[in-house]
């Protein structure tokens, strides 16, 4: 280190990964900033202070671009203060005030773990440059690198959103003001993905396997859990939270997968899986800020975002809805949009890590992992035809819903923007991955990729343009051939309701709609159940029933509380020392006097 | 450009012959169906009759109905259609195997899933609803196992082309007997009968509130939508008969254009004993509750990582 105070310069550093997340932040915060001059104008004064907006949005960029340590940490608490405020926008409300704090202190934790990171990997490389810890990384103590990599994964990961460190995101997301969420959400929560890839591959480069095996397994039960939990919700902004955590855990095993194959040499599954991670990263980043814009704008039309009092919003605001269902779909990754793209690379590269792993153990985890993936998949489709379903669909189930209205044109181009920014990453799929593959040298992609061409990784082959010139062919096949049997007319009829009239209350319910999935899910999700039937006085006649049905907070309770309780306990335990008399804690100084010199001897 | 015009045209070929295929799968099955239960049965060509008349005839459309509910039925044929052309049928090499491999056909069924449960929910009635919502719970548990079978199925072929994965068996004849092989065929067997709503999952046969899954999405549905609707299905459920063959009875299947007579003759009798098959199933059980269908699929599941796990300790 030189100079009296080292590491009070601030550095920087630009390189492709830089460069791909600075993208990725820059060009959803335009977005999001479009949106939400828009929505300030429709629905009285920018919601929280636009001031503080740009000041998250340049911390975010300054964490992509610092070079040491200092700048990092210095950007990465302005960014977490800055959003944190935002979170608190609307500060009246003692929901928000109680989310935003819980926000706070797992923000202030993860940073915790980070500094202690840092603070060893500064001490024995002698340094807070990012460079000079890439330098000596080979040299370094593989116990010390490892506990680096435990306090690194613990730090990013609980910003990234990874279960079990997830539990501010379904609390944080739904209270932001909806601009707020989706920057958070589709941008914010990328940067612990970033710093795990700085980590893990280039702070402490060569790890053993098992630090990508801990990643790969994190983000199985990540996107599983995520996705379930996602399907047990009515509130649209935390189904979306719990979707980002399922998506972080997408990224996740695509992360975990290349630690895996870089330390069994294999340099073409390592390549494949990080293009794959990095390419979710972007295409999460896109349709989640358009979902979650798309969430804000329900909430601003009909003053709810519990689907319930949602329903028949696709004939109030159509392109509201067509932006909506473009994000659902690519969420839900259905070909031929970004999310199938970059799930489809997972899949290849889980495949392909599981066919260079030489030991049958070390091949069965991304096998696993491709199981859960697919698992993970279908839940979301049904967690998306839930939300697009119910609240877009059949009948207003609330007077708001009835009179709810189309957003101004502003918001319109904003989720316009990214709903064909979804389908033109999807269709320039391999474009993209090879321009990813060759923006991070570490994956100097073996990907093919001239324009609109093949993803094809060796084991398979996929022509996204194709698949999706084929489904358009034909849907005009399907259309016009029938036609060759005469016209037909179609008449307008009421919904056949077994007779009677059809009442929004006669419709599925988002609850009703997860039921068979919260039935089968049951040992995971333990939802309770509760049904008080009162019953009038004096007779056997039923007055009213109350039904209830909630999902119990598992990690909540066996994790934080539990946690929470025994540091309760020990401070009471502690507290019998601090009993405000002056004689013992002048005897508690002496000792620790005496017992600091007699150790300094 | 010859080349070009050549995948057209075979890409044509097979999904008419597909098409046309379809309709009269299903009225074998019940056909057999019928003589296994000592009734007589509808005529053979029933529902190819069913079809075109339901594609002449005038639509009742939902007063509630939006867009998706006018677009699910062309997005769900199309989605069977373009998976019929991922699948080596009477070809080694499928119309578009450089398209897409096993999992762009999983991405294809998920999509149609996707629009048909949509529409269910479009109109407002519960039947929508109840048919939606047991139609995404069912697929989330097969998908996965159709996913493991295909993995399983990659990993002895080397890749997950569907065309490559057939080569490979006829290649390799031993292969057919394998362990791995057979939990796998089983894992598909019934991720078949949960897909194609067969008993013992769904019941094709009836429009019971019930017990009914598929068809309750199909209950708004009249006229040509409805017949679009219902030859798609046809479709569905012969592609996966296909996919089936073709991952583990690839036999006869044709590598030059004079072998096509011979692969369609061995086609049509492959079908021929899986319809039988099928018929013996759904003859033999009774309907699963839908909660105790997990059971049913969660073997699927399990067989097909079995499968896996084979495949990777014994190469």
């Amino acid at each position: 280190m030189d100079g009296p105070l080292p590491g009070l310069v601030l550095t920087w550093q630009l390189d492709g990964l830089s460069l791909l997340f600075g993208l990725v932040v820059l060009s959803i915060s335009v977005m999001t900033a479009v949106y939400a001059i828009g929505h300030a104008r429709h629905h009285g004064g920018f919601p929280g202070s636009g001031l503080l907006y740009l000041l998250f949005i340049l911390a975010m960029l300054a964490v992509v671009v610092a070079g040491d340590g200092f700048t990092f940490l210095l950007a990465w608490e302005t960014m977490s203060l800055a959003s944190f405020a935002l979170v608190l926008t609307d500060h009246r409300r003692v929901a928000v005030r109680q989310a935003a704090w819980s926000y706070l202190v797992m923000t202030h934790t993860a940073t915790a773990f980070i500094l202690a990171a840092f603070l060893l990997l500064a001490r024995t490389s002698g340094s807070l440059v990012f460079a000079d810890w890439t330098v000596r990384a080979p040299a370094l103590d593989p116990v010390v690198a490892s506990v680096v990599f435990l306090l690194g994964l613990v730090g990013f990961g609980t910003k990234a959103g990874m279960i079990p460190l997830h539990v501010w995101l379904p609390r944080a997301h739904p209270v932001a003001p909806s601009h707020v969420s989706a920057l958070m959400s589709g941008v914010m929560i990328k940067l612990g993905i970033y710093g795990l890839v700085r980590l893990s591959f280039e702070w402490l480069v060569p790890g053993p396997a098992w630090w990508g095996a801990l990643i790969l397994a994190l983000g199985a039960t990540s996107a599983v859990l995520g996705v379930l939990y996602a399907l047990m919700e009515h509130d649209l902004k935390r189904l979306l939270a719990y979707h980002s955590v399922e998506n972080i855990g997408i990224i996740l095993m695509g992360l975990g997968a290349a630690v895996v194959a870089r330390s069994l040499g294999a340099q073409v599954a390592m390549a494949l899986a990080l293009v794959a991670a990095l390419f979710h990263v972007v295409n999460h980043a896109t349709f989640k800020a358009l979902l979650f814009m798309g969430a804000g704008t329900i909430d601003a039309a009909v003053g709810t975002r519990d689907l319930e009092r949602c329903g028949g919003l696709l004939r109030r605001m159509p392109i509201t809805g067509l932006c909506f269902l473009i994000g659902s779909a690519a969420i839900s990754a259905l070909p031929p949009l970004n999310g199938f793209a970059s799930e489809w690379l997972t899949f290849q590269s889980l495949l392909t890590l599981g066919r260079v792993a030489i030991e049958p153990q070390t091949a069965l985890l991304p096998l696993l992992a491709g199981g859960a993936l697919a698992l993970t998949g279908a839940l979301a489709v049904a967690c998306f035809v839930k939300a697009f379903g119910i609240t877009f669909l059949a009948l207003p189930r609330s007077p708001r819903a009835a009179a709810a209205r189309e957003t101004g044109r502003l918001e319109l181009a904003a989720m316009g923007a990214l709903a064909v920014a979804c389908i033109a990453l999807g269709l320039g799929a391999a474009p993209v991955a090879s321009f990813i593959g060759q923006l991070v040298p570490l994956a100097a992609a073996p990907l093919a990729g001239p324009a609109l061409g093949p993803i094809s990784v060796g084991s398979g082959r996929l022509v996204v343009p194709g698949i999706a010139l084929a489904l358009l062919a034909i849907a005009v096949l399907v259309t016009l051939v029938p036609r060759l049997l005469g016209p037909v007319r179609s008449r307008i009829a009421e919904t056949w309701a077994c007779g009677i009239t059809l009442q929004p209350i006669h419709e599925y319910t988002a609850t009703a709609f997860a039921k068979p999935i919260r039935l089968m899910f049951r040992d995971i999700v333990r939802p309770v159940r509760d049904v008080g039937i009162v019953h009038r006085a004096g007779t056997r006649f039923v007055a009213s029933v109350h039904y209830s049905s909630h999902i119990a907070p598992v990690f909540e309770r066996y994790v934080y509380l539990a946690v929470k309780d025994r540091l309760v306990a020990a401070a009471h335990v502690v507290r019998r020392a601090q009993n405000g008399s002056l004689q013992l804690y002048l005897a508690y100084v002496f000792a620790a006097v005496l017992t600091a010199l007699l150790l300094a001897r | 450009m010859n080349e070009m015009l050549a995948s057209v045209g075979l890409s044509l070929l097979q999904l008419g012959f597909l098409l046309a295929l379809a309709p009269g799968l299903d009225g074998l099955i019940k056909r057999m169906k019928a003589v296994l239960q000592g009734r007589r049965g509808p005529p053979l060509l029933q529902p190819y009759f069913d079809v075109v008349k339901l594609l002449r005839k005038d639509a009742v459309v939902s007063e509630q109905a939006t867009a998706v509910f006018r677009w699910a039925p062309i997005v769900y044929a199309a989605c069977f259609a373009t998976a019929a052309l991922l699948v080596p049928v009477l070809w080694s090499r499928a119309p578009l195997a450089g398209w897409g491999d096993a999992i762009a056909l999983v991405g294809l069924f998920a999509l149609a899933r996707f629009a048909l449960a949509l529409a269910g929910l479009d109109t407002g009635s519960s039947f929508g609803g109840m048919g939606s919502s047991r139609e995404v719970a069912v697929a989330a548990l097969a998908e996965p196992a159709l996913l493991l079978v295909l993995f399983a199925v990659a990993w002895r072929s080397g890749g997950t082309d569907l065309g490559g994965a057939s080569a490979y068996l006829v290649s390799h004849a031993v292969a057919v007997v394998a362990p791995s092989q057979l939990l796998a065929l089983a894992a598909l067997v019934i991720v078949v009968i949960a897909e194609t709503g067969r008993v013992p999952a769904d019941n094709p046969d009836t429009h019971l509130e019930l017990t009914m899954i598929h068809e309750g999405m199909l209950l708004e549905y009249s006229g040509r939508p409805l017949g679009i609707l219902v030859w798609a299905s046809h479709l569905k459920q012969i592609v996966l008969f296909s996919l089936l063959v073709a991952l583990f009875f690839p036999f006869g299947v044709a590598a030059v254009p004079s072998g096509i007579p011979r692969a369609v003759g061995a086609f049509l009798l492959k079908l021929v004993v899986l319809a039988f098959v099928m018929s013996a199933v759904e003859s033999s059980s009774a309907k699963l509750r839908i909660l105790r269908l997990p059971e049913l699929l969660g073997a699927a599941s399990a067989l097909a990582m079995l499968a896996l796990i084979a495949e990777v300790v014994i190469r």
